[in-house]
């Protein structure tokens, strides 16, 4: 026995992740080719590049230095919007899906609500926010009503989703031996299944305040209203230091937004 | 007291759990149920308080036929049956006092307790079985700052306060440590004696099995094959339960220990020989 393995050491090589040979070689050839083809006929002007090169640079040098002054009651009262648009499309889009994530936990809503509340969810995924803008700006003329709508309807898909797989996520035996206690229904997803999601929903309320917060100024450039409008106005106007002023200031509340989250998911965990 | 007849489970996968079981537990008796994992103690004793769903059979407590009530008199079956669980299933982000509270749940209001505005009879009885185990400077404590042993305690305490005619206790030891376990069995039979509750207790450790109660059930792949009295397990019957192995360092040490309170240095010993592989591996966590 020791004789042997002194003179025969076997052999232990980590299994290859597909397992026929022909299959991860031809795969592997597969995308090489494939990548030179799409490298290859990738139509690239490099003269246009070169040329585009002083024009960019006058571009970004229009940017400079920001004017915060000329437009500073119309950035003033974009951003005031666009707070409004963040922050009520949050509440309201979060207070919708959280019946809809129930709803759509397989651990928590029989088969039929599940499929119509997956249904929901997935319509409100299937759109980018643009898309939505544009059709509830059409539907309810220009403004911030339109972009409120867009980003609760937004809100509801990403808010219900996520709600929804950290509450078949949970650790049963906790939701179990609340049942066990004869609790009521309500009582059971109260002890047994909110504690166990609630951190990790805060945390992600307040990282969608920040995404429909950004996603305001993109819906503005549509005609739902806010920051966005006004971003859109300065950029018509060539007024380019003005626009930079403004997204100085977007990136400034997006950042205020970021530590505050940060620091209120510690202290809630 | 529970009286389980015909008792048959089949999982959706078509795995039969239990074959036809016939059990009688009567008043104060704590009984404890053995055998190897899969034998489906588990599923034994949540089919008593239909956590788990019984195919056929009936399971009576006292005259209710538990197999044959609605959902809402379930809930109120439910708050006659305390129960306590492997690795204790306390809600972790909940302090002491409310998951304790929360065996309450039964009997109030949905808004007394959503605002944990609990009758002051509760709470009075919370803080009476939190000192009963020594747990009651820890009543604010989040439920996962506590150790093992004291978490089982809660668990035990929130099993209590429902003021239970029956404790089903399902593998109370499984993630302690061989001290904490023989403290956590004492506490339970104490506790049964001293309110004269009835338990049925499945538990992996022959031996604890033994110490701490005066009838042991077998159970080996649904059905029971041994019910009768701690000293009748000879190897025989464990073999019967459990399948071939040496079984006479177990039984001998038993016999040593009958006199309780022996310290931990058998508890190393135990562990070659009772078949709990699952305690050994978690025995670190606690």
């Amino acid at each position: 026995m020791t004789t042997q393995a002194a003179s025969l050491p076997r052999r232990w090589k980590k299994p290859p992740f597909i397992k026929r040979a022909w299959l991860r070689w031809a795969i592997g050839l597969g995308a090489a080719v494939y990548l030179a083809v799409a490298c290859g006929s990738t139509e690239v002007n490099w003269v246009g590049v070169w040329d585009g090169v002083p024009r960019g640079v006058q571009f970004i040098s229009a940017f400079f230095p920001p004017d915060f002054v000329s437009r500073w009651p119309e950035i003033v009262e974009g951003i005031y919007e666009s707070l409004w648009m963040a922050v009520t499309s949050t509440v309201i889009g979060i207070a919708i899906s959280i019946p809809v994530g129930l709803g759509a936990a397989r651990n928590l809503a029989p088969l039929p609500v599940y499929y119509f509340c997956r249904a929901i969810l997935a319509t409100s995924r299937s759109f980018q926010e643009v898309i939505l803008a544009i059709f509830f700006v059409k539907l309810f003329g220009f403004g911030p009503f339109a972009g409120f709508v867009t980003l609760s309807f937004a809100t509801i898909g990403f808010y219900g989703k996520l709600l929804a797989e950290d509450i078949e996520d949970m650790d049963p035996s906790q939701a179990e031996a609340v049942r066990a206690t004869g609790a009521g229904w309500f009582q059971w997803l109260n002890y047994g299944v909110q504690p166990q999601v609630m951190p990790r929903m805060i945390g992600l309320g307040l990282y969608r305040l920040d995404i429909n917060f950004r996603e305001s100024a993109v819906v503005g450039i549509v005609g739902g209203g806010g920051i966005g409008a006004t971003l859109n106005t300065a950029f018509d106007r060539y007024e380019f230091d003005s626009a930079a002023a403004i997204l100085l200031v977007i990136i400034g509340i997006v950042m205020l937004v970021e530590y505050t989250s940060g620091f209120v998911r510690k202290w809630v965990q | 007291m529970l009286k389980l007849a015909g008792l048959t489970k089949r999982y959706p996968t078509g795995d039969l759990a239990l074959k036809d079981i016939d059990l009688d537990v009567p008043d104060g008796q704590v009984m404890a149920l053995i055998g190897p994992s899969g034998a489906g103690k588990s599923t034994l004793i949540r089919c008593v308080n239909r956590l788990v769903e019984p195919t056929t059979g009936s399971i009576f407590l006292d005259d209710t036929e538990l197999t044959a009530l609605s959902q809402v008199q379930l809930r109120r079956a439910r708050r006659r049956m305390g129960m306590i669980f492997q690795e204790y299933a306390l809600v972790e982000r909940l302090s002491v006092m409310e998951n304790v509270l929360s065996g309450r749940l039964g009997y109030v209001n949905f808004w007394r307790s959503w605002f944990r505005k609990y009758p002051q009879s509760d709470i009075d009885e919370a803080f009476r079985l939190l000192e009963r185990v020594g747990l009651d400077h820890m009543v604010d404590k989040r439920a996962d700052e506590l150790s093992g042993g004291q978490r089982q305690r809660v668990g035990i305490c929130r099993a209590l306060i429902q003021n239970p005619e029956l404790l089903l206790v399902d593998e109370p030891t499984a993630s302690l440590d061989p001290k904490t376990s023989r403290q956590i069995m004492r506490l339970i039979v104490e506790l049964c004696e001293e309110r004269g509750l009835a338990a049925i207790v499945n538990i992996h450790d022959v031996m604890l099995a033994q110490m701490y109660s005066k009838r042991i059930v077998g159970l080996q792949l649904g059905e029971i094959v041994y019910d009768g009295p701690p000293n009748g397990l000879t190897p025989d019957v464990l073999t019967d339960i459990y399948g071939e192995e040496d079984w006479e360092a177990t039984i001998e040490t038993v016999e040593e220990e009958d006199s309780p309170d022996e310290p931990d240095a058998d508890g190393a010993d135990e562990d070659h020989h009772a078949p709990i592989p699952d305690r050994d591996r978690l025995a670190g966590l606690t």
